[in-house]
Parts: structure tokens; C-alpha cells; sequence
């Protein structure tokens, strides 16, 4: 019988104090553990789905040097040096969640307190910038062409350099009206149309006789992608079905809209994961304060949201060489 | 506190810090300058670049497991069984459908219209 009833004495694995404990480890720690792998295998789906697709359009693919190139309050073309600073914000606040924990290890509350507060610090940092990529992104840099059967027509100078649409195309007023409730449209919604129209680019690029167009093939020699002649592009030109600023789930101006799809959702998952680690850290990054920890003479919860937050931090180097680097 | 080192480990942490910030400023000086002796060749079916940057991730992902997330310190068959099994069916994953990749552009490639 008695193998069979939970005694007083023997309540859980944790109060096994025998040394019995399977693996040595306390319960939820091993539990932590169950989920990071989990976890990983949800993200190394994403990530491999990615890398399906970009296998897929090899040929077509954006590349990620030409579409992230900002850094804020400067104007400029700076490829990588500002996701370079996300990525080093968040190993940086992974190194002080593990000073956390070794402070923990040494029952030093306040230096606990400390590194904790750093870690939610630098975790914030990381969300901002990401909220601002995101926005960077969606807003778009130079504006493109859409043709008819999907594909991205982007416009160059002679030296190759992409040039914004509105420094060569002049409006005249657009098509028509955007259709929004205050004009008695009330059945029907649309976001803002386009500034310009594709006959209006198509007029302005005729005149400016120093463009070219670029299209989103890659040339496997250069690695960079194919620039027509005056000639060809003018039959792009009239293939172009819209005017496209920007990159959303439906359309990309620097290329493959599958591109941008990856880009949110991965991302964005990740970036649910941070905000998450960061809600985490701070209800322990409380318990610390108010001394939970201390009564319970163990930090050992310190440890498991430390986890957790390497864990981000881990899936972060991965998506920074998947979607930056390679 | 399973273990009884009490002692700090700040200056190993540091250390740690300190190599995986080194590692990043390579890739990332790497990635802006691109030697085209690296990046316009090709080595096992990619560019040398991209081979460096792989390595150099999972190196990065060493020291985070090993070092961060304490697994060194671990029990061997704890380490194990998530190393293991996470290294094998992701492998196995992405081994499958890159190689589906791949036949999806050699077959679907041809017939995108680059001539108007």
C-alpha cells in the first residue's frame, strides 16, 4: 500500500531529498527543459519552411543587405550595423540574466535585483528596435513596380544605386478618389492609394533617359540582381499593374512578397517570445524585491526564466543569421 | 543550487561575453564587406561566406547552451537527451526539405517568363 499513498514526509519529486532526484535535476527545471526543446523544434519549422521557400525562388530571392539598410535619426544606406546592435543588446542582457543567477547562487539579493532590472532593460531595447524595423520595413525606402503576373520592377540610376520614385515622378491628382465611408461608401473599404499611377511612372521614366530598371533576378556571377536596357525595360513597364510603397502580407516592394510573410511571422514570433521572457523577468524581478527568494532560501526561479530568456536569445542568433547574413 | 559551487563565475561569464561580441562583430563585418574571394565562390554547394557565417552561428549557439544555459554543468544524460534529439530531428527536417527546395526550382524555374 504504502508505495501507492503520498505521504506526509514525500509529497513531490523536489521534496525527494535523497538525491534520488531523477537526472539531479528539481522538476521544473526538467520541465523548463521539455519546453525549450519543444519550442526549438516550433521555431526550426519556421525557419526550415523558410528556408524551403527560399530554395524554391534561389533565383529571386531579396536581398537582405538592399532591404534593411537604416538606422534611426540617420539618413543613409547602412547595411547590418543596426540589427548588429539589436543582436548584441540581447546577448548582452542574456549576460546579465546569467549574472542574475550566479549572484542567486550566492543569495546576494540586491545584485540580483540589479541584473535583473538590466535584463528587462536591455530585453525592452530589443522590442523597441524590433517595433521599429517592423515599421522601417512596412514603410518602405524606394518605391516599385508591380507587373501583372506579380513581379517587383525596381528603378536605378546610372551608377546602379535604387532611387525613390518621388525624385523623378510628378503627380497628376491619380485615378480616382480612395473610397472611404465620409464620401458615402459605406459598404466598402480601402487602405491609401498609391501616390503615383503606373502611367504616370511610365511617362516620368521615359523623360529621365539616365534610369534603368531592375528586375529581382539574381545574375550568378555578381550576385546581384539583373538591370536592364532602356529598350527591354520600357516592355516591363508596360506589363506594370501597380504602384507599390513599402512591404505588407499582400505585396513587397523589394521583391518576393513570401519575403515579407517569413519576415513577420518569424520575427514577430520571436518578438512575442521577448515581450513574454520580459513580462516573466519582471513578475521575478518582484518576487526578488519583496524577498520571496530569500525566504525560500533558493533563487532557483531566477534560474528557470534565465532559461527561458538564453533561450530567446539562442532562437535570436539563428533568425539573425537566416534572415541578415546568409 | 544543485551543485555546491558557490563561488562567482563572473569572470568566466565575462569571458564569454566577451567571445560571443567578437564572434558577431566578424559576422557582421564580414556580412558589410563581403570579400569576393569568399562570397562570389562557391565550396559544397554554397558560397565560403555563407559556410563561415554557419559555423560561426553554431559556435555561437555553443557557447549560449554550454555556457548560459549552464548545460555544462548538467548531468551527461540530461544534456543528451536534448542535444541529441533536438540536433537529429532538426537536422532531419531541414536535410528533407531543403533538398525538396531545391527540385521545386529546378523544376518550376524554367517556366517563369523573364522576356516581355
Amino acid at each position: 500500500m504504502e508505495a501507492t499513498i503520498a505521504t506526509k514526509e514525500h509529497h513531490s519529486w523536489d521534496d525527494d531529498k535523497s538525491e534520488g532526484k531523477p537526472l539531479k535535476s528539481s522538476y521544473g527545471k526538467m520541465m523548463m527543459w521539455f519546453f525549450i526543446v519543444s519550442d526549438a523544434l516550433t521555431f526550426s519549422g519556421f525557419i526550415i519552411a523558410y528556408g524551403l521557400m527560399r530554395f524554391k525562388f534561389i533565383e529571386t530571392w531579396p536581398i537582405a543587405d538592399e532591404v534593411f539598410t537604416h538606422i534611426p535619426f540617420v539618413h543613409g544606406n547602412f547595411p547590418m550595423l543596426y540589427v548588429a546592435f539589436m543582436t548584441f543588446v540581447l546577448i548582452a542582457s542574456s549576460v546579465t540574466m546569467v549574472l542574475a543567477v550566479d549572484a542567486g547562487h550566492q543569495m546576494k539579493k540586491n545584485k540580483v535585483a540589479w541584473y535583473m532590472f538590466w535584463t528587462i532593460l536591455g530585453g525592452a531595447v530589443f522590442v523597441g528596435s524590433q517595433a521599429w524595423e517592423w515599421k522601417t520595413f512596412i514603410q518602405g525606402s524606394y518605391g516599385a513596380i508591380q507587373m501583372n503576373d506579380g513581379k517587383i520592377i525596381q528603378f536605378v540610376d546610372e551608377t546602379g544605386h535604387q532611387v525613390t520614385l518621388e525624385s523623378f515622378v510628378t503627380s497628376h491628382g491619380g485615378e480616382r478618389e480612395q473610397d472611404v465611408r465620409s464620401k458615402g461608401l459605406w459598404f466598402t473599404s480601402e487602405s491609401a492609394l498609391p501616390e503615383f499611377t503606373v502611367a504616370e511612372v511610365t511617362e516620368a521614366y521615359k523623360k529621365h533617359s539616365e534610369l534603368s530598371i531592375r528586375t529581382e533576378k539574381i545574375i550568378a556571377a555578381t550576385k546581384s540582381k539583373e538591370i536592364l536596357s532602356r529598350e527591354a525595360s520600357l516592355n516591363y513597364l508596360a506589363e506594370g499593374k501597380q504602384v507599390v510603397k513599402g512591404a505588407n502580407l499582400k505585396v513587397n516592394e523589394y521583391g518576393s512578397t513570401l519575403f515579407a510573410d517569413f519576415f513577420f511571422f518569424i520575427t514577430g514570433f520571436h518578438g512575442f517570445h521577448v515581450f513574454s521572457g520580459i513580462i516573466f523577468n519582471m513578475i521575478i524581478f518582484f518576487n526578488v524585491i519583496i524577498g520571496t527568494y530569500e525566504k525560500r532560501k533558493s533563487y532557483e526561479m531566477v534560474e528557470k526564466v534565465g532559461l527561458y530568456w538564453h533561450f530567446v536569445d539562442l532562437v535570436w542568433v539563428f533568425v539573425f543569421t537566416f534572415f541578415y547574413l546568409v | 543550487m544543485a551543485h555546491d559551487t558557490n563561488a562567482s563565475h563572473t569572470a568566466l561569464i565575462l569571458k564569454v561575453f566577451a567571445f560571443l561580441s567578437l564572434v558577431t562583430i566578424v559576422e557582421v563585418a564580414f556580412g558589410i564587406v563581403k570579400p569576393a574571394s569568399l562570397h562570389l565562390t562557391s565550396f559544397l554547394g554554397t558560397s565560403p561566406l555563407n559556410w563561415i557565417f554557419l559555423i560561426l552561428t553554431l559556435v555561437k549557439a555553443y557557447g549560449i547552451t554550454w555556457y548560459f544555459m549552464h548545460m555544462k554543468e548538467e548531468k551527461k544524460w540530461l544534456r543528451r537527451s536534448v542535444v541529441w534529439t533536438s540536433i537529429f530531428l532538426i537536422s532531419y527536417l531541414m536535410i528533407l526539405l531543403l533538398i525538396e527546395g531545391s527540385y521545386l526550382h529546378e523544376v518550376l524555374a524554367p517556366y517563369v517568363k523573364w522576356d516581355y
